[in-house]
């Protein structure tokens, strides 16, 4: 008989307990569905230093870039540090969707003309759905519209390069972001001794200092070998500044060219003997 | 025997109450949105998957709400908000843990509205300030919706915001909520 009175008292007090100890923000917090967690912000810009980033352009946005290179730090005085010779990018790059960004630009340097379009077919994600990296397809055409001497007859199609990348980026945590870009360049016409088909590996990061200031790092490893060995490997390293629609890059490459062929596949200047171009990136998103 | 009976009486209607006593409202879908009037811009976003819960029996509320289902018009807009301001990958949440007296017809689910103040501890940005803001529950045909204005210093949640956009960015921002509650459990 006990026993069933005791068994009642705490069946009663268990009901009443229930609900007075709940604390009704840990209700909603068992109430709070998973979602997916896209991650934000691996990099600010659509560029690194002159390379793409896996970064697109939301739907209707335009971004205009404007972009720099001056001549070689180690040129001297004369020409005051390269500053005296610059050459300049100047592009244009629209959302079309959320996932598809289409470009055109020009560069002085060689007077090239350049279109890509850019698609965002991965989405670092966790929460609901979990993708470990975030994976960006990326195509250009150039056109070089300065006529080249080395070339006896230099038609149109001579002057015509494409390239190809598959951009692989994962923020490893709020400071860091790092980013691997295979990248296939054919170039139409080219001398006896260089290849028309330039594989190379892009490696880059980003490195967050505070809120609004990154140190960004490019290399580009040439994995084909050529028998003109004037080339160099594409090396940048730069400082980007991020306030509300503009991001400023105050970039040091040994590559003089902006667009992909130029300084992917025909960068010539040591970096580690002083041949540093100076120049900046200068983007603004409407 | 006859005290084991009563007893037993008793005890299932105590039960029967705390069961059946329906004093708890949820929303999954609640509403929330932000305003900034600045002299450069006027900014607004707007959140539909807010949590609240209001517990008419002791006159509880609360809220709960993630930072990344806040949507601005501008993407880019969007990605400064959590990435710089109220950086949510280290402070995903925001709650809200409130008390108000019960008036009687809202106890009994007697249509009308009742204007409330609401007293309780806001948390944005991992920073935690007592508030005190009117609101009003209204009641029409056993259906129970929620209303809610206040203003949120920017400053005292140490949010910071650069020279360079102080005039787009109030100082004051106006947050408007709206709920509409359905029977928990």
């Amino acid at each position: 008989m006990r026993k069933i009175y005791i068994l009642l008292v705490v069946i009663t007090l268990a009901s009443i307990n229930l609900k007075a100890q709940e604390d009704l923000l840990d209700i909603l917090n068992s109430e709070q569905t998973e979602e997916v967690n896209t991650t934000m912000a691996i990099f600010k810009g659509a560029r690194l230093i002159s390379g793409h980033t896996i970064v697109t352009r939301k739907m209707g946005e335009l971004e205009f870039v404007i972009s720099h290179r001056f001549g070689r730090i180690n040129s001297g005085i004369d020409e005051f540090f390269g500053l005296d010779g610059a050459n300049v990018r100047f592009s244009l790059e629209y959302g079309i969707t959320d996932n598809l960004t289409a470009g055109i630009g020009r560069n002085s340097f060689e007077k090239v003309y350049d279109g890509f379009l850019k698609y965002s077919l991965l989405k670092q994600s966790t929460g609901e759905k979990n993708m470990p990296v975030s994976l960006t397809a990326f195509s250009s055409m150039a056109i070089r519209t300065l006529k080249d001497p080395d070339f006896t007859e230099d038609d149109f199609n001579s002057k015509v390069s494409y390239t190809h990348q598959v951009l692989i980026a994962r923020k490893f945590n709020d400071k860091f972001s790092f980013q691997l870009a295979p990248t296939y360049v054919h170039r139409n016409k080219v001398l006896e001794n260089q290849e028309n088909d330039i594989l190379a590996l892009g490696i880059g990061g980003r490195m967050k200092l505070n809120t609004r200031v990154s140190l960004n790092a490019e290399y580009y490893y040439r994995l084909t070998e050529e028998l003109d060995a004037s080339y160099k490997d594409s090396l940048g390293v730069g400082i980007e500044i991020e306030t509300g629609g503009h991001v400023f890059h105050l970039n040091f490459t040994n590559s003089r060219s902006m667009v992909e062929r130029g300084f992917i596949t025909e960068t010539d200047g040591n970096f580690f003997k002083g041949d540093i171009h100076f120049g900046f990136n200068i983007s603004r998103v409407f | 025997m006859k005290t084991l009976k009563l007893t037993l009486t008793i005890v299932l209607l105590l039960n029967a109450v705390a069961l059946q006593a329906q004093d708890r409202y949820l929303t999954r879908t609640g509403h929330i949105k932000f305003f900034s009037a600045a002299p450069l811009e006027d900014i607004e976003a707007n959140n539909n998957k807010v949590l609240s819960i209001v517990d008419l029996s002791n006159g509880q509320v609360a809220v709960d709400l993630l930072i990344k289902a806040f949507e601005f018009e501008k993407k880019l807009m969007q990605e400064h908000f959590n990435e710089n301001y109220l950086e949510s990958d280290r402070y995903p949440k925001s709650t809200f843990k409130g008390t108000f007296s019960v008036p009687e017809g809202l106890k009994s689910m007697t249509d009308g509205v009742y204007e409330l103040d609401v007293k309780g501890q806001l948390n944005i940005h991992g920073v935690t300030k007592d508030i005190e803001t009117k609101s009003s529950l209204t009641v029409k045909g056993g259906k129970l919706s929620g209303e809610l204005k206040f203003f949120v210093a920017v400053k005292d949640y140490k949010i910071k915001i650069p020279n360079v956009v102080v005039k787009n960015i109030a100082e004051q921002v106006e947050v408007t909520a709206n709920f509409e509650y359905e029977p928990y459990k």
